[in-house]
């Protein structure tokens, strides 16, 4: 399953939920949820541990957007919006984290 | 929707006959508009207009007037920082006026 | 203009720039009120910091980059910004990051800012 999350994790608990309740599958970062798969931000660590049993991606125009394309953390992968699509066709579900 | 029709082209405007599309403008469109407000351009009104384009490229929003003329002041001396010459160039009022030939938003507070 | 007439007014960001509206709004409504002459004061929160972030490129979301504006406020008079230390620390940003000068204050210096306000909008 895809997880996409658009919520800053700093502002609102819906990556916080994702990754309580989800257990394993991908899961895409994009508007301000990006802002998590940034270095130094408070939830680094959380990504770090998700990154254990989850594939997380992150929209690179969102993360461009922001000013932040310079500080992914390792292991999370960008991606553009054709890879958005493709992540969509290839996982049978999909939940939007809203 | 309005429109206004430069060399066979159409470019969209706003209600106030504002450029809806930033990239359209050219100078062509810039002589037109100021043709319809009854402005004769001159190279002090083109001065006006290419730092009002200069401002926008640098912070993306239209100068209010009150630093727009605090602004020409420091660029082109005082003779010209002042509301006094800028009206006379734009007699409508340097930001509604000016900003409109020089295809830019309406000033953000000018109403 | 009397000096009796003049308030301080101070502006709370707290939101992420492009995810939501909130702060293109505040930042107009900021650009309209210095027209007014009074004292104003803007403050960046929790992810309200994220605002000031140099190197914004929105060309990729297809939205206006008003990130390129908060240099602009210097012009209109606007020069008191004040950032929360926690919040830069919490995400990872420092002061070298942020595009314009800005005086960091800690949570307590902040408050009692506020304190002295008589105006506060927040955003």
């Amino acid at each position: 399953m895809l997880h996409i999350i658009n919520k800053s994790p700093l502002a609102n608990n819906a990556l916080d939920s994702c990754l309580r309740v989800a257990q394993s599958g991908e899961i895409l970062l994009i508007e301000d949820a990006v802002y998590a798969a940034t270095t130094g931000n408070a939830f680094e660590g959380k990504i770090r541990k998700a990154l254990e049993r989850f594939k997380i991606h992150v929209l690179q125009p969102d993360l461009e957007a922001r000013g932040l394309a310079d500080r992914i953390i390792e292991g999370v992968i960008p991606v553009d919006y054709g890879g958005f699509v493709d992540l969509t066709t290839t996982n049978k579900t999909c939940q939007s984290w809203l | 929707m309005s429109s206004i029709e430069v060399d066979g082209k159409n470019y969209e405007t706003d209600e106030e006959g504002y450029l809806t599309n930033l990239t359209d403008w050219n100078k062509e469109i810039a002589n037109y508009i100021a043709q319809v407000e009854n402005i004769n351009m001159t190279e002090q009104h083109w001065e006006v207009i290419n730092f009002l384009r200069e401002y926008f490229e640098e912070y993306q929003i239209a100068p209010a007037v009150r630093v727009l003329t605090k602004a020409i002041g420091k660029k082109l001396g005082a003779d010209k920082g002042n509301s006094e010459y800028l009206y006379s160039l734009f007699p409508y009022g340097p930001g509604k006026q000016a900003c409109k030939i020089a295809g830019l938003p309406k000033p953000t507070g000018c109403v | 203009m009397s000096h009796i007439n003049i308030k301080k007014f101070m502006f709370v960001n707290r939101k992420a720039p492009h995810g939501t509206i909130y702060a293109l709004e505040a930042l107009e409504v900021v650009l309209i009120t210095a027209a007014f002459d009074q004292d104003v004061s803007l403050v960046f929160l929790d992810d309200g910091v994220y605002q000031l972030k140099k190197g914004q490129q929105t060309k990729g979301i297809e939205t206006k980059n008003f990130s390129s504006a908060y240099r602009a406020l210097e012009g209109y008079d606007i020069e008191k910004l004040y950032v929360e230390k926690e919040s830069l620390e919490a995400r990872g940003i420092s002061e070298e990051d942020l595009l314009v000068d800005v005086t960091v204050l800690g949570r307590t210096e902040m408050g009692e800012l506020m304190n002295q306000q008589d105006v506060v909008m927040s955003f």
